[in-house]
């Protein structure tokens, strides 16, 4: 309890300038450093307390809250209005524009991983020795990642849309003959999904990239130079030894790729002008903000949000447990 | 882009190939990659040099001639300004506020003993699992009962909130991996614990302290819906949101809002350029703690 109240006088005192009083009492507790000692709670509140309670209010109650509200027919306002119990629940799943846009985020799950990991892999694995200009390749490689979600889905569009500036230059590249028959590239139903596929790779296949280069890093060069000694070839020695042994690294970024792949919001709201042509191009968080933002639903939006947490949740667990499992387990050896 | 696919295989699947032709390679896997990147944004950047009309005509092609036009009228724009002022401001307190309290909740939770203490530091991982947009919407509810919307601090505490779990993740192995000695040493020179983190800590650990900081700082620069939910049209709005109704308002030209997206993304690109080893280093290190 000295120990306890000490700590406090030793705060105010740095404070004030004046950090004499808790010199002499520290320094028993140093020598009792081995010997159980009392535990300096006042310490520990007056350092984790300010987090403790930025974080609490700002993450969990709102959280919490999301749950209580999700039972109201709240417009936004202060009052909450009518509680109407599950009925926005089985309104979200009933609503075809919440279920396509979920089979959307489904899309982009799967086609990101299929798409940005061989490509970066690929692309890691070569660039995996010590190249002149590394450093500058690293630094370009990994510009979209740094541009933000936003600007990336406005220059996007500006380039990608029916009259902009790709379809025009296709024109005079003699692709189609007039500007009626240009692609619809974020027009078209069938291909705005693929188009946004495109644009998410250029946006994200660097950070992948750099994370499987950082990865490689670990392994050791002996082993490799071991393996090409006794007559491997290079695909080989990529294909048993430096994959295998990138893996914790390639499932910490699929984990990454698939919650950021859930939450997608920024870059397709922009890019598709609000999920257009006709909702196609939908994403979960989408659905929410416009339910909220735009059509003042914040209680129906609050539960399609729980919805997608829900989801997040279940693939996150899902993908730890069943996926990275060996590799928390695995810790000290390999990796 | 096909063409990269393709390239990248050829690589990949040379099988006997000797190491010359890997070399080669790798130069050309590493060429690609870079132009896929980095082209996007130099078109962006330099076609903000010419009209919309030379846009319209010739979609690729030099800037003849070269045009200030579109860039000077967005920089001698107050509206500009505001935004790049309101970006900064919150960006800064943002940075300042996760850095402070991510390394003082750090702190206990890397070299304390006491009962609850996984407890709490699962408490803050626990964050990592909500999305923003499940907290987004009665997060106005809290903000209202705080009386903080539209004020800067409405925006910088929540955004605070939301970096402190990947921070104290972060942090917590480089501050557990100061020795023990050090902080004995310290203890017999009289120093309490609490001047070791102010003294000791605090400097052993800036190199991590400054790599958490930059992905606060870049985070809310790029911050796209919690702004646009709490300071949207507010004398706060920020850069993104500016991004977003820059495009809806002067759709007819184009010329223009590319000169708007490249003024708006070149802090970022910049700070990060010279910030680059620190983002990787933690972006890494997020992976591998």
């Amino acid at each position: 309890m000295t120990v306890n109240r000490e700590a406090l006088g030793g705060e105010t005192g740095l404070a004030g300038g004046a950090q004499a009083p808790s010199a002499g009492p520290e320094a028993p507790s140093a020598k009792k450093n081995r010997v159980r000692k009392s535990t300096p709670w006042g310490e520990i509140a007056l350092f984790t307390g300010p987090a403790l309670v930025v974080f609490s209010t700002f993450v969990i109650l709102p959280v919490v809250l999301a749950g209580y509200v999700s039972f109201y027919h709240w417009d936004g306002g202060g009052d909450l209005g009518k509680f109407i119990g599950f009925e926005n629940y089985s309104n979200v799943l009933k609503d075809s524009v919440f279920i396509s846009s979920m089979k959307n985020n489904a899309f982009i799950v799967v086609m990101s991983l299929l798409i940005q990991g061989p490509l970066a892999l690929g692309v890691a694995l070569l660039m995996n020795r010590k190249l002149r200009f590394r450093a500058a390749f690293r630094t370009m490689i990994f510009v979209p990642y740094v541009v933000a979600e936003v600007i990336a889905g406005a220059m996007w569009r500006l380039i990608l849309d029916q009259r902009g500036v790709l379809n025009t230059a296709l024109l005079q590249l003699g692709v189609f003959d007039k500007p009626a028959d240009a692609i619809g590239w974020l027009s078209d139903q069938k291909l705005v999904m693929w188009t946004m596929m495109f644009v998410l790779t250029w946006k994200y296949v660097g950070l992948a990239i750099i994370l499987f280069l950082a990865g490689l890093q670990g392994v050791p060069d002996e082993v490799l130079e071991a393996a090409a000694i006794d007559g491997a070839s290079w695909w080989q020695v990529q294909r048993r030894i430096t994959i295998p042994l990138l893996g914790p690294t390639i499932r910490v970024w699929m984990f990454l790729s698939i919650i950021g792949s859930i939450q997608l919001f920024d870059m397709a709201r922009l890019l598709t002008n609000n999920g257009a042509p006709f909702d196609s191009a939908y994403t979960m968080a989408m659905f929410v903000i416009d339910r909220a933002v735009r059509m003042r639903q914040y209680g129906y939006a609050t539960a399609a949000a729980i919805v997608l947490f829900v989801i997040s949740l279940t693939a996150a667990l899902l993908f730890m447990r069943f996926v990275m499992r060996r590799d928390n387990e695995g810790e000290g050896g390999v990796a | 882009m096909s063409a990269e696919v393709t390239s990248v295989n050829n690589g990949v699947k040379r099988k006997k190939g000797s190491a010359n032709k890997i070399g080669v390679g790798a130069y050309i896997a590493a060429i690609l990659a870079a132009a896929f990147c980095i082209v996007p944004v130099l078109y962006v950047i330099y076609s903000g040099f010419r009209t919309s009309g030379q846009l319209a005509k010739t979609p690729v092609g030099l800037p003849k001639p070269f045009v200030w036009g579109n860039y000077s009228q967005i920089i001698g724009d107050g509206a500009f300004w505001k935004m790049m002022f309101a970006s900064t401001v919150i960006a800064l307190f943002t940075t300042i506020g996760v850095v402070l309290l991510g390394v003082m909740a750090a702190y206990p939770l890397a070299r304390y003993e006491f009962r609850g203490r996984e407890g709490m530091y699962t408490y803050f991982t626990a964050g990592l699992l909500f999305p923003i947009t499940v907290a987004a919407l009665p997060l106005y509810l809290v903000l209202l009962k705080l009386h903080l919307p539209g004020t800067p601090w409405g925006l910088v505490l929540p955004q605070i909130a939301f970096q402190l779990p990947v921070t104290v993740v972060i942090l917590r192995p480089f501050v557990k991996a100061i020795p023990r000695e050090l902080e004995e040493a310290a203890a017999i020179d009289g120093a309490g614990r609490i001047q070791f983190f102010f003294r000791i800590l605090l400097r052993l650990t800036t190199p991590a302290l400054v790599t958490v900081g930059v992905l606060a700082f870049v985070g809310s620069w790029n911050a796209y819906l919690l702004p646009l939910l709490l300071v949207q049209g507010s004398d706060w709005t920020t850069l993104p949101l500016g991004v977003a109704r820059f495009q809806t308002d002067r759709s007819q030209d184009t010329a223009l809002i590319l000169a708007f997206l490249s003024l708006a993304m070149l802090p970022a690109i910049a700070f990060f350029t010279l910030m680059e080893k620190r983002i990787v280093s933690g972006l890494t290190g997020a992976v591998k703690g």
